[in-house]
């Protein structure tokens, strides 16, 4: 791990100040994924910003009947808050199927937006990786892509985002707040959260550099049936092959949204007309577009197959 | 002087080799370390320490504390060989910077019990095997004290069928809930039944 100096933010207004003045710090919570990437080097901050004890570990109501989720909030307490499991069982779903019960402990709700890919090259530093090292290549195309995107990609990137809790929040319209380093705060919907990879796959996010996550809101409960439904390669502790994220109401309709095909959780609100026709229907409209390798052309149907599932759960 | 001792003080040694000046200068690039000093009460006992701020909670509580017991398997969160209870939580000590935690209390395998007096996880691993290497046990222990905290809280899991009722510490929920300790050995079903014997159900 390269040296790095560090101080502890007490307010968010002390961690974008902090910013500022190093500019290239890092801000570090949960920091179950970023001191992972330090100790490869992948990441290699020169300076840290502590911002894990910084009062926003609270969820509270909003005035719109929705939920407001600290950023510091650690993905245990989200998973087991009795309004969570009550009003948005698909959160609480998403977050028990990832990581282990220690991660669960440290990481936040804003870490967890923020993890960076699990591709084999952005780890292996041996390897060209434009998401690493902008302008070097890409290893993963024609190369074991068995566990990358199908949707979204580019020739520079074909990466997939890792988490399973932002799937759950892209079905539920979750908002992201934040705040810049010259106090302004704004909400970014979740929808908009993720940039497309294209030519510059190391821009991962719409923040700008030293803005802060503080929050993030969810939209009145819903209702319906919500299921995630998580395929990998052993039964715990493993990341999605793909994922889906279901909201399923009495008469039909409802929301989906896929993990483990794309650089952000995918959902086409357009294909979700189709939901009372059944899991074919819907998978061509959300799948329109792929562009599957030989190795994981498996996802296709495997998301079609797993949606079926799910609706026919949701049925009943 | 015990293997351990031996070892202890040949890092302590190594630690106070100066590089000469020049040759400092010139090596590389490498940024300074910067030191920070933190306070911890680990096992009950008030420890202070003055670290480089690269080491890791693991690395803090074995090299620098000499509490062994805690394991270093993967040093990449993915093995759970590390972990340790921190304000009453499991977490891996290696995916954690020492700084972080000042002020924070840390339990470790040496603080649930002693070779004399042991904790009631630490006794039903011993009576029903849980273990074949031991590597990975301490890491083991750990968790699964915490875990069935963790059902008592009614926290739920992946396997946990209905989210608004009280969990309950079956066979399915607990190994879902242990899938972050690896044990290379394969002793699960023996660990799977030392936790079942404290969590006072029949195996």
């Amino acid at each position: 791990m390269k040296a790095f100096t560090y101080e502890r933010a007490a307010t968010p207004a002390g961690a974008t100040a902090a910013f500022a003045k190093a500019p290239g710090a890092r801000f570090i919570a949960g920091g179950t994924n970023l001191l992972d990437l330090m100790k490869l080097q992948i990441e290699t901050p020169a300076h840290l910003i502590d911002v894990s004890r910084l009062a926003l570990d609270t969820i509270e109501p909003t005035k719109e009947g929705g939920l407001r989720i600290g950023a510091m909030v650690r993905n245990t307490d989200l998973a087991a808050d009795a309004r969570v499991r009550r009003d948005y069982g698909l959160l609480t779903r998403a977050l028990v199927a990832g990581a282990s019960g220690q991660l669960r402990n440290k990481a936040t709700t804003a870490g967890n937006l923020l993890q960076r890919t699990r591709c084999p090259y952005f780890y292996d530093t041996n390897q060209p990786c434009n998401k690493r090292q902008p302008g070097s290549g890409c290893a993963a195309i024609g190369g074991v892509s068995r566990t990358l995107a199908v949707l979204g990609a580019s020739e520079a990137c074909i990466a997939t985002h890792p988490s399973d809790m932002a799937v759950a929040m892209r079905a539920l319209d979750a908002s992201v707040e934040t705040v810049d380093a010259a106090g302004k705060a704004r909400a970014i919907p979740i929808a908009d959260f993720y940039r497309a990879p294209g030519t510059t796959p190391h821009l991962e996010t719409m923040l700008e550099p030293g803005e802060l996550i503080t929050a993030v809101t969810l939209p009145k409960p819903m209702g319906g049936t919500h299921i995630y439904h998580k395929v990998r390669d052993r039964a715990s502790y493993a990341f999605a092959l793909i994922s889906v994220a279901a909201v399923v109401q009495k008469d039909g309709s409802g929301r989906v949204a896929l993990g483990g095909v794309a650089h952000k959780p995918w959902r086409v609100e357009a294909a979700e007309a189709d939901m009372p026709r059944g899991a074919k229907a819907v998978a061509s409209g959300l799948l329109a577009g792929a562009t599957p390798s030989h190795d994981n052309a498996y996802k296709l149907p495997l998301v079609e197959r797993t949606l079926a599932g799910v609706l026919a759960e949701a049925k009943g | 002087m015990s293997r351990r001792g031996m070892l202890a003080a040949s890092a302590a040694s190594a630690a106070v080799t100066t590089i000469p000046a020049a040759r400092a200068k010139t090596a590389s690039a490498q940024p300074a370390p910067s030191m920070a000093r933190i306070a911890l009460t680990v096992n009950g006992e008030a420890r202070e320490l003055e670290l480089d701020t690269r080491t890791t909670l693991l690395d803090a509580l074995r090299e620098h504390l000499q509490l062994t017991g805690t394991k270093k398997g993967c040093d990449h969160g993915q093995c759970g060989a590390c972990t340790v209870i921190v304000d009453g939580r499991r977490i891996n000590s290696c995916l954690s910077l020492a700084v972080m935690h000042d002020g924070d209390t840390v339990t470790t395998i040496e603080g649930l019990g002693t070779p004399d007096d042991l904790h009631p996880m630490q006794a039903a691993f011993i009576v029903h095997d849980g273990y074949q290497c031991g590597y990975c046990t301490p890491g083991q222990i750990c968790s699964a004290v915490a875990v069935l905290e963790e059902i008592e809280a009614g926290i739920p899991s992946h396997v946990t069928g209905d989210l608004t009722a009280p969990a309950e510490a079956t066979n399915m929920e607990i190994r879902e809930r242990m899938s972050g300790n690896i044990c290379r050995c394969g002793a699960y079903s023996n660990i799977l039944e030392a936790i079942t014997e404290v969590a006072g159900r029949q195996a």
